[in-house]
């Protein structure tokens, strides 16, 4: 668990740099100049991809709607932003929190939907208790695992980590009660 | 990570150790004890105790022996044992013991570092170990904040259509390369297709505006109810602001899972989905959550931290701090606000490291860029057009506003969250923010301002009107002289225009509704700040006011008020600075922030010119909500949870002695003391069953009640526990000693039970004849969780916080019995 903490944290500033190297994409830098109305022309928005010291209103500014003399009166009024974005990590982040929140949503629907079927079938009725203090909440097989572990020998790994799903049910179980049915914390 | 020595854990073999303390519920009546402390050898161990050092948390030896050094002779076999030295759920800790553990430690530690090179080492590592934790709380915090605003951004724009060229891009981002962007219609894009493009073809017309209508509240409902569902079934923590929670645990409470790895995933999650559904919340109080989950979880990295509660409250202060400069991307900001809103206890040591996490933390988001421009927030304002003594008229007027509101806002939402709490409508939580979430998309599409989030409105409405903006709000008329006065493009004062009218009417309602709205959803079962919506309910009012005195400016510049500084043609008035100021006024009415408020707006700013409106404006604004109640948006949240929270701040005016609070009262029962010697194992569990006290004084003798001192109740059933497990021969007639040395017993009696080492030799005392108001300063400054009242060196009572806090209710006549919890 610890060292798992340890890659994470890893992983999160490799995260960082990365994108700071991603952001030099040439698709992914613009500068942006605003003119204001002028005399009988129109307000404009003229965007170019150039860099940073090309950013003014002469280099960006095409075609230029004014003549000559005019056009340093119309450069003055507007207003020219370099702007960078990285869209490799707007791409990383979107598809990273949809992934997560896919794989919450399935494992939600597994520990409400399919394991109870899956139980149900592998044990029949006769051998589960009903934990009746659980009101409100659905824990009717909550010795399963005694069940199981008392009928074939099953790998230590298997176990442990039934044994600790188990023990996080249970806490979650604990929490909802406060929050959800007692609201003894958080109102 | 499992401990080869004595104490492998759990009693019932289907133990293995994990290292997540916080989740870790050890529930000592029942037939599991999962010990979890067990993972490092202690870097002190001294001789004798070498084949029992192997896992004990020598920390814990410590406990109790304040002053005491590794020279005292104890019994090996009372060497501590896992789970002595911890606490319960929902317990308050021992600052005391926790503070000389650590000292105790850090003297080990130097005076070992003399002997060897490894020694040395060792403790450079563990001096430097504290910033290294600060770096990384601050690295784990900005990468979350940045994911969690480029999410929230994408999910938000979500609701009114996708993007053709890559679905992850926002609309922003949709346009940003796109040339077909107008002058007018700045969002405009053919690679941006609302949702009735899709479907119907046309983006006109009344069929679309119901399509795009009606996708708006799916896509609202659909959002709230994955929120609200992945809250409930898997981390029901994870819901509300978060900080009334966190300022208990940093006064010493103990939440178990509060800011574990589960709660912060789904905080995560489930506050972009809250965010992105059109809920009137904000995320900077969850984002104080998650940064402290962050440095919750990496605190298990490094033994000092994990070990010992009092320090990690210290690392927990810094992410606060962090949280705020990440939402607000203001440092000191955060750190002034960790200061004065959060924390409990804040030496001077931890302002340092919270600022140097707060600005770590800041780097980190910069570089994440999640809005382009290298800005870290959306409404970065930069104006600097000056304001006139003068205008501090309505600026206090905005306070004034401020300060009705908040308190109007704290007593109608305190009185909608009791109400969910006793009646039958928090028995459906996920129904509520389904039909909060419902009828907030109903209220808010036809209103273009309710319409977008709420960082987008304050950041449109402290926008000050130049001649490259196009929007409503900007909607003034040309003057008939067309020659363009102002400097750059600060425009002078201007007659409004229609669309300017148009704007005043939709922001009124606007006002109206998040006025209304905000009360009811603070407080759901799912992520919701309030920083956000106060805000905006400001600057709301403030831009109101601000174009108003700008009108009146323009069509009254002859009269004495305007006319020494604001001839016509002149730029006097800005309407942006007073949506600022607005801003603040009613955060700071709502929350009572003074400086960390005033330090947030301008580091938001950038704008130092703006400190005095704003400090008139905070200050107005705290005198007139504190006139109608001292209390905070969160310190009445705890007050309404019954957290055992003592303010530190309150004044206690009351003229009460000690002997007037203690326990026992006249009527009760007298005191359960154990003696130090005579007790048997089996009087001391009867004793111990049939009372819920969480401690017990020890004395001399029950005629002379001369104190010895104090042992927990945890630690004494662990105690006993153990040895009838492990150690030979205790049965229930052996006799339990708190001297330093066993009396002479006959040779067939079974041996002693000593349990020296987890008595508290130096508890504190007051007299009965102890002002109340010195005794709740001793409490407060000291972290004291009890405190044993003696009269003539004779033991009277005990007064714990507990009691305290409902005399504290009894005197303001609140309800003695809400003050939940030991």
């Amino acid at each position: 668990m610890k060292t798992m903490f340890v890659i994470e944290a890893f992983s999160l500033a490799c995260f960082v740099l990365l994108s700071q190297v991603t952001a030099k994409n040439s698709e992914d830098i613009r500068c942006k100049c605003i003119c204001p109305p002028y005399r009988d022309i129109a307000g404009q928005i003229y965007k170019q991809n150039v860099s940073l010291k090309d950013c003014n209103c002469l280099h960006v500014v095409e075609p230029m709607p004014v003549d000559g003399k005019d056009v340093e009166a119309y450069c003055l009024r507007c207003e020219c932003k370099y702007e960078e974005r990285s869209s490799g990590t707007i791409k990383f982040t979107i598809i990273m929190y949809l992934s997560i929140l896919g794989l919450l949503l399935l494992y939600m629907v597994y520990l409400t939907l399919l394991e109870p079927m899956l139980k149900r079938r592998l044990f029949g009725h006769s051998q589960l208790i009903q934990s009746d203090d659980d009101v409100g909440d659905q824990q009717p097989f909550a010795n399963a695992h005694n069940v199981l572990s008392r009928s074939h020998s099953r790998p230590n790994m298997l176990n442990k980590v039934e044994h600790a799903q188990q023990r996080w049910r249970r806490q979650v179980q604990e929490q909802r009660k406060s929050v959800f049915d007692r609201h003894v914390v958080l109102s | 990570m499992e401990n080869p020595g004595y104490c492998t854990g759990s009693f019932d073999g289907l133990h293995h150790p994990s290292d997540d303390d916080d989740d870790e519920m050890v529930d000592i009546a029942g037939a599991t004890l999962d010990f979890s402390t067990t993972d490092d050898v202690p870097p002190l161990s001294t001789g004798g105790y070498e084949e029992y050092s192997s896992g004990s948390s020598s920390s814990s030896r410590a406990a109790g022996m304040n002053g005491n050094g590794p020279t005292k002779l104890v019994d090996p076999l009372e060497d501590p044992l896992p789970g002595v030295g911890t606490y319960e759920d929902f317990n308050t800790i021992d600052w005391v013991r926790e503070k000389s553990k650590d000292r105790d430690r850090h003297r080990e530690i130097t005076n070992k570092s003399r002997q060897s090179t490894v020694a040395l080492l060792h403790s450079v590592s563990d001096a430097f170990s504290g910033w290294l934790l600060m770096l990384l709380v601050g690295l784990m915090s900005g990468a979350l904040a940045g994911g969690i605003d480029i999410a929230a951004h994408w999910l938000t724009d979500m609701k009114g259509g996708v993007c053709l060229i890559g679905f992850w891009f926002n609309h922003e981002h949709c346009c940003w390369k796109s040339n077909e962007t107008t002058f007018q219609e700045r969002d405009q894009c053919p690679q941006w297709q609302s949702w009735a493009e899709l479907i119907t073809g046309t983006s006109e017309g009344a069929f679309a505006y119901i399509v795009n209508y009606l996708m708006y509240i799916f896509w609202a409902l659909l959002f709230s109810f994955l929120a609200v569902t992945l809250v409930r079934a898997f981390a029901p923590y994870a819901c509300g602001s978060g900080i009334p929670e966190i300022k208990t645990i940093l006064s010493g409470f103990i939440i178990r899972g509060y800011l574990g790895k589960w709660t912060l995933i789904i905080k995560t999650i489930t506050l972009v989905l809250a965010v992105s559904s059109g809920l009137s919340l904000g995320k900077e109080g969850p984002l104080v959550h998650v940064a402290c989950c962050c440095a919750n979880i990496l605190c298990h990295l490094f033994t000092k931290y994990r070990k010992n509660e009092a320090k990690r409250r210290e690392v927990l202060s810094a992410a606060a701090a962090v949280g705020v400069s990440v939402a607000f991307g203001a440092p000191i900001g955060g750190v002034l606000f960790s200061l004065e809103e959060v924390s409990y206890y804040f030496p001077l040591k931890t302002l340092w490291r919270s600022f140097f996490a707060a600005l770590v933390a800041a780097f980190t988001l910069r570089s994440i860029n999640p809005f382009g421009n290298s800005r870290l927030v959306l409404f970065y304002v930069e104006f600097h057009a000056p304001w006139h003594l003068v205008e501090l008229a309505p600026f206090i007027l905005l306070g004034i506003f401020g300060g009705l509101w908040g308190a109007l806002f704290i007593k109608a939402n305190i009185a909608w969250c009791r109400r969910r709490k006793t009646t039958r409508l928090g028995h459906y939580p996920v129904i509520e923010v389904l039909v909060v979430a419902a009828l907030t998309a109903l209220l808010a599409y036809p209103n273009s301002y309710t319409r977008m989030s709420g960082a987008e409105l304050i950041s449109e409405l402290f926008n000050d009107c130049s001649l490259l903006d196009s929007s409503q709000l900007c909607g003034y008329e040309q003057p008939a002289n067309t020659s363009e006065t102002g400097v750059g493009n600060s425009l002078a004062d201007r007659p409004a225009g229609k669309g300017l009218y148009t704007a005043l009417w939709q922001l009124a309602l606007a006002l109206v509704f998040k006025m209304m709205i905000t009360v009811i959803t603070f407080g759901m079962k799912v992520p919701s700040g309030l920083f956000i919506p106060s805000m905006a309910v400001g600057a709301i009012a403030g831009r109101l006011l601000g174009v108003g005195m700008e009108q009146l400016a323009y069509y009254n510049h002859d009269s004495f008020i305007f006319k020494g500084w604001c001839s016509p043609g002149a730029d006097c008035i800005t309407p942006g600075l007073y949506a600022m100021v607005g801003a603040a006024a009613c955060l700071g009415g709502v929350t009572r922030m003074t400086v960390s408020l005033v330090v947030i707006m301008f580091e938001l700013t950038g704008g130092l010119e703006y400190i005095v409106p704003l400090m008139a404006a905070t200050m107005t604004s705290k005198w007139v909500a504190d006139a109608f109640g001292r209390e905070g948006i969160y310190e009445a949240h705890i007050r309404l949870n019954g957290y055992p929270f003592l303010e530190p701040k309150e004044e206690f005016d009351h003229s009460s002695l000690a002997v007037d609070v203690m326990r026992p009262r006249r009527s009760d029962p007298a005191l359960a003391v154990l003696t130090q010697e005579g007790m048997t194992v089996g009087e001391v569990e009867a004793l111990v069953e049939s009372t819920h006290y969480s401690g017990f004084p020890v004395v001399v003798s029950q005629e002379s009640q001369r104190l010895v001192g104090f042992v927990l109740r945890r630690d004494l059933l662990i105690s006993i526990d153990n040895a009838r497990k492990r150690q030979e021969g205790v049965v229930s007639a052996s006799q339990v000693v708190f001297t330093e040395h066993a009396p002479s017993q006959a040779p067939d009696a079974p041996p002693p039970l000593r349990l020296r080492g987890i008595m508290d030799l130096s508890p504190f005392t007051v007299t009965d004849h102890t002002p109340m108001d010195i005794t709740v300063d001793i409490f407060r400054k000291l972290g004291l969780r009890q405190c044993l009242v003696t009269h003539n060196g004779r033991l009277l009572g005990i007064i714990t916080k507990k009691d305290i806090l409902k005399h504290m209710a009894q005197i303001a006549n609140r309800d003695p019995d809400s003050i939940l919890f030991n």
